[in-house]
């Protein structure tokens, strides 16, 4: 299954939202994560599933003004 | 004072564009806030500055007052205060709905519709708006306990461009906090807006990208507080015509043609 993490594609076998963040490497960080623009509240994420194709975003806190 | 919280200073410093983290760390220090501003963007697989970003900001022990910087829209400002809530752990927002690019003037139509979305969810939300008195009714009727009118356009340092309508504002909501937020550029705008009964400055690029940003920080503390005293002990308004500080009664009659 193809899916786009922050426009960049990348092909997983993960079922989850929670399953895709772990295997790409995210497991633990401080993030937050919206799917095709909806937010994804970090306790929904196990229950989130995917399709081929889901736009996922992943946002980190930054410096901002 | 912002939602019930009691703030001892009346500054809130912005966290972007300072040549080191250390330097901003100082800063923070100098300025004596304790709500400091922070933003989200997308967090790389490898790249971790966020992750480190967030230990700097817990470490600092404040407030942070998250905001939706570049939010074009209702539902992207919607979704990033989501986001930002669930990151900082804070019903907080500064809501940033961005009508013009150059400007980076609010659109202040999707900023009130934002607003009530988000009050109605929950939200303790800081609209960073114009001095537009009927957008700031609107604001209040959405449920925003706090405004934030911009002095001038984000990082133009030219300090407050409408004087006349900040004050305006200030007279129409004698209680709602209202903070002068965007567009200082020295600390003689911060003390100028403390003098017309602002109760708080939001700033950034002011001190970020001042030589000494520390410094700067220093010397916006002082004009706050010194701003803030001038407002309490009444400031005179301008005359026309002049007025001899010198007392003229008893004055020697010494004659001259």
């Amino acid at each position: 299954m193809r899916i786009f993490l922050n426009d960049n594609a990348h092909d997983v076998d993960a079922a989850t939202l929670a399953a895709a963040l772990e295997s790409l490497g995210f497991g633990g960080r401080k993030i937050a994560t919206a799917v095709n623009g909806r937010f994804v509240a970090a306790a929904a994420r196990p229950s989130t599933k995917l399709a081929d194709g889901d736009r996922i975003e992943v946002i980190a806190p930054m410096q901002g003004g | 004072m912002f939602y019930g919280v009691d703030l001892s200073s009346r500054l809130l410093l912005g966290t972007a564009r300072y040549p080191s983290p250390a330097i901003l760390e100082r800063a923070i220090k100098a300025s004596g806030a304790e709500v400091v501003t922070v933003s989200l963007r997308r967090e790389g697989g490898d790249a971790r500055s966020g992750q480190s970003f967030w230990q700097f900001i817990q470490s600092l022990g404040l407030r942070v007052l998250p905001n939706t910087a570049g939010c074009h829209s209702v539902k992207e400002a919607v979704t990033t205060a989501h986001m930002a809530r669930e990151l900082f752990d804070t019903p907080w927002i500064k809501l940033e709905v961005i009508g013009d690019a150059d400007t980076l003037q609010p659109d202040v139509f999707g900023l009130v519709e934002a607003a009530r979305i988000l009050s109605q969810d929950g939200f303790e939300v800081f609209p960073y708006t114009t001095e537009d008195l009927v957008v700031a009714d609107r604001l209040v009727e959405a449920g925003c306990r706090v405004l934030m009118p911009w002095g001038a356009p984000i990082g133009s340092a030219r300090g407050l461009n409408n004087v006349y309508g900040l004050k305006s504002l200030r007279a129409h909501f004698p209680d709602i906090p209202l903070v002068v937020d965007a567009g200082l550029g020295v600390p003689s705008h911060a003390a100028a807006a403390m003098e017309l009964g602002y109760d708080a400055v939001l700033l950034n690029t002011a001190v970020a990208e001042a030589g000494d940003p520390v410094e700067m920080a220093r010397a916006f503390a002082l004009a706050v507080k010194a701003g803030r005293a001038a407002h309490l002990a009444q400031p005179l308004e301008p005359r026309d015509m002049a007025q001899p500080s010198t007392p003229v009664i008893g004055k020697a009659v010494l004659g001259g043609i």
